[in-house]
């Protein structure tokens, strides 16, 4: 018999629920999540020749269903997250977004509900803080692992998880605000 | 390297953000998928060949009759670029009825769609609502093809749904007015004025020749 690389699907289908977390926090929305992570797989598929046998597939495989949703993001203007993105401009702008009107049902209903709080105040930040986020607590990957997802240094992982949790542990100190 | 308010940080995190994981559907129908993309993306090498005409064979004995059609279809009326194409047209029409992501632009009026697609794609499809012959046009939406963004015009018959997915021919993929079947479902394929047509959908042959034969008609001058 010739040796083969594991099937793909054997592999990938055991970091679904990695793949699905990541896009359900990026997209905010449980079919578009859907979406990205199929259309991701497919891709991955595409590119298994090129996947060194061996090394971890959970980075690779995050990172490009995380570049699938980024695709989507751009593409759809629904959403005003900025995704060109810089560290410095970026973190001072973003205090205006939980202040403005935001029609998003989704947020609206979970403004409501005041143990919700935690996940409003990640939902709102910018995504490229909120993937951070997402990755290192809920994902538990280590900066490394983080870096090879998001294509930049681990100090620049290091840096934004910095200033993601500084962020958040501000959203979270505010008081709940009132219509 | 975290300080302890980052640790406290990290504790509310972890006990009050939501984990999402995949629903099962979701996993179900990834691996669907997959299933049906694997084989053209693994080199057919001669060992493989042979389990594949394994398998064929078992097929055939189980269902001698209907296998053996699907296969001389598959086998005969398809080959090479034009197999994978019917795959991909297949896998596409599946997944857009599988995510509830059948159209991008939902309107039955075809002055509404094609313009929706300028801007969109570098090639404006033909667009015609076929409603006064039961196959109301209900909308359209982008899909990506060979490599190559399409548009994907969505049709109703009775409570089917039919896809008809447009792009420029090129210079090396032009087909030949073609129909296969392959799962159930039926796809037919022609080209006019620079433009290549792909129908599919899960209606009888004969519904899907039909359709073909008034949208080929619509297009004439």
């Amino acid at each position: 018999m010739i040796k083969r690389k594991p099937r793909f699907d054997a592999v990938a289908l055991t970091h679904l629920d990695a793949a699905y977390n990541l896009a359900r926090w990026l997209v905010r929305d449980e079919q578009v999540a859907q979406d990205m992570v199929q259309d991701g797989y497919l891709r991955a598929l595409k590119y298994y020749d090129g996947f060194r046998e061996g090394s971890d597939m959970r980075p690779w495989l995050l990172r490009i269903v995380r570049n699938t949703c980024y695709t989507w993001l751009q593409s759809s203007k629904r959403d005003e997250d900025r995704v060109e993105f810089d560290d410095e401009r970026d973190s001072s702008a973003y205090e205006s977004v939980f202040d403005r009107a935001d029609n998003n049902p989704e947020a609206l209903l979970i403004r409501k509900q005041e143990g919700e709080r935690v996940n409003l105040a990640i939902s709102i930040l910018p995504p490229a803080f909120r993937e951070v986020l997402v990755l290192r607590e809920l994902e538990e990957l280590s900066y490394e692992e983080i870096a090879a997802v998001l294509s930049i240094p681990a100090g620049t992982v290091m840096s934004r998880l910095a200033r993601a949790r500084v962020m958040l542990r501000k959203e979270l100190n505010r008081p709940m605000c009132e219509e | 390297m975290d300080n302890r308010e980052d640790t406290e940080l990290t504790t509310i995190i972890k006990a009050q953000a939501t984990y999402y994981e995949a629903p099962k559907n979701l996993r179900e129908r990834i691996s669907a998928v997959l299933d049906r993309a694997e084989p053209e993306n693994v080199a057919p090498k001669a060992s493989q060949w042979a389990e594949w005409r394994q398998w064929w064979g078992m097929g055939a004995a189980f269902a001698a009759g209907m296998m053996l059609t699907v296969a001389i279809t598959f086998i005969y009326g398809v080959s090479g670029q034009q197999d994978r194409l019917v795959a991909q047209v297949i896998d596409s029409h599946v997944r857009s009825l599988m995510v509830a992501h059948l159209s991008d632009v939902t309107s039955s009026d075809q002055h509404t769609v094609k313009p929706w697609f300028s801007g969109k794609l570098t090639f404006s499809p033909p667009v015609y609502d076929l409603a006064p012959d039961e196959f109301p046009l209900i909308g359209g939406r982008l899909d990506y093809i060979d490599e190559h963004p399409v548009a994907a015009l969505v049709y109703r018959y009775h409570l089917h749904t039919i896809n008809v997915f447009i792009w420029p021919v090129r210079t090396n993929s032009s087909v030949a007015s073609s129909s296969a079947s392959r799962d159930g479902f039926n796809v037919t394929a022609w080209t006019n004025e620079g433009m290549q047509f792909w129908a599919v959908s899960d209606i009888q042959s004969a519904d899907l020749q039909r359709f073909t034969q008034m949208l080929r008609n619509q297009s004439k001058p």
